[in-house]
């Protein structure tokens, strides 16, 4: 703990107090969406304006400005939901339990719309909506693990057990995290290979990588944003016997 | 008593149970030969479809066997208290739930093995891949049971754990299943496959080690 500075420790310590974390997101809310609002309209400005035709798949590949970020998101949601699940195993933390519980309904639609969007591009290129491809497949099982995880967690009646099995199932479904990332290089099949992480000479060229990296910049924003208003109401539900529940219920009244 | 000695006596426990109701050693072995019967009669008699599609289909009837026989490890002894004991036990629990999978697979896996090759010829299956179907049966199986208990002790609580089971575990078992099926398959048109064997093997001796600690923390969750 002596490599974090005292400043950080403190944040991170008032944010477990749910009270507090309940008033601090209403002040960063409204900032939160301005940025968010902002990355989209000059990302979407950027892909789909701005940025010149690709010479051989014309404009349909503008949809890469939807599809990537949200595989990206699948991926990103999916480590969030076990790292916060196990932080609740470990400590108890209530707040990274809700974190990891609330993270998984919007992975599970980001990982979607990469299916659906990925098919609808699919359609003019590969002349197919649906190709078993090893990338392909390996989202489509991220997305029955997402299911997995939403369904434990609802099956299960007491919310606080609830939380521990869905750390574990989490935890456990990391494993096929890797196998998706390598899927590429294993299977290498119809999907074409990464083209934006070749650090030495990226194959995409730089005015269509702004663009998206702003839309992947926005969707982390977005799922900023969707995360703490399903955390919030997850916390009033939870604790709706607690004082500052009741205070905050009849300030509305 | 030692450590080794608690651990041979789950296993000793377990067998023991599984021979006085011998139904629960049929009940998968019957399944896993009615779903292949079926495929033929779905799919029509066609010897050479029947034959280019033999190991995916006595893979994906191994693994929906292997699924349908988890309730059963758990089940009887959360029913009746015996689990609490086993968890409340000196002992590790994570090397205790160990030696119950393995009996589990003992009674519900290994049987799979010695059908399958019956099987394999129903299907029309080449002869030089019947051996390396074995292999993968005997590699992959255990994995099959191994990360299946995850999944059952997470529901064993549970009223009606049946349908989020299958959602839980299947995801899990696909990378077992494309490794498989997809050795056998090379081995028909004789192909090397020793690749995909030792990645069944690494598979294997990863779960043997880490499927035990998930399951071990996922009953205590269940239990209390």
């Amino acid at each position: 703990m002596f490599l974090i500075p005292n400043a950080v420790v403190r944040f991170f310590h008032r944010m477990a107090s749910p009270p507090h974390f309940y008033a601090f997101t209403d002040k960063v809310m409204p900032w939160l969406i301005i940025v968010f609002v902002l990355l989209t309209g000059f990302g979407l400005y950027g892909g789909l304006y701005l940025a010149p035709s690709d010479y051989q798949q014309g404009d349909s590949y503008r949809i890469i400005y939807i599809h990537v970020p949200s595989a990206w998101m699948s991926l990103f949601i999916y480590m969030v939901m076990a790292i916060s699940g196990a932080i609740g195993l470990v400590w108890r933390i209530k707040l990274a339990e809700i974190v990891a519980i609330s993270s998984a309904p919007i992975g599970a639609s980001f990982t979607f719309i990469a299916l659906f969007t990925g098919s609808l591009w699919g359609k003019p290129m590969w002349g197919t909506w649906w190709v078993w491809d090893a990338r392909l497949t390996s989202e489509l099982i991220l997305l029955f693990l997402y299911l997995g995880v939403i369904g434990l967690y609802g099956a299960i009646d007491d919310k606080r057990v609830a939380s521990k099995a869905v750390a574990i199932l989490a935890l456990v479904g990391v494993v096929n995290i890797p196998i998706i990332h390598y899927s590429v290089e294993w299977w290498n099949t119809l999907h074409q290979g990464p083209t934006v992480t070749k650090m030495d000479k990226p194959s995409i060229h730089v005015s269509m990588l702004i663009p998206l990296l702003l839309m992947a910049l926005s969707f982390k924003f977005y799922y900023l944003i969707a995360l703490i208003q399903r955390m919030r109401i997850e916390l009033l539900q939870r604790e709706r016997n607690a004082q500052w529940v009741k205070a905050k219920v009849s300030e509305l009244r | 008593m030692s450590l080794f000695y608690a651990f041979l006596a789950i296993i000793r426990r377990d067998l023991l149970l599984a021979v006085r109701r011998r139904s629960e050693i049929a009940n998968p072995l019957l399944f896993f030969v009615l779903v292949i019967t079926l495929f033929p009669l779905g799919i029509g008699a066609q010897p050479h479809l029947l034959q280019a599609i033999a190991p995916g289909i006595i893979w994906v009837s191994a693994l929906l066997a292997a699924m349908l026989s988890l309730d059963s490890l758990f089940r009887s002894d959360f029913d009746d208290g015996s689990l609490e004991q086993i968890l409340l036990s000196p002992y590790p629990s994570s090397i205790l739930v160990l030696g119950k999978i393995i009996a589990h697979w003992l009674v519900t896996g290994l049987p799979l093995l010695i059908v399958a090759p019956l099987l394999a010829v129903f299907l029309g299956m080449p002869m030089q891949s019947m051996g390396v179907l074995l292999i993968t049966l005997l590699l992959g199986t255990p994995v099959l049971s191994l990360i299946g208990a995850i999944g059952v002790a997470l529901t064993v609580g549970l009223r009606r754990g049946g349908m989020i089971l299958s959602l839980l575990v299947l995801p899990l078992y696909v990378p077992v299943l494309i490794f498989a099926g997809n050795a056998v398959e090379m081995a028909g048109s004789g192909l090397p496959v020793d690749a995909q064997i030792n990645i069944l093997i690494s598979i294997l001796c990863l779960s043997l080690v880490l499927a035990p600690w998930p399951t071990a923390a996922a009953l205590k969750m269940s239990v209390n």
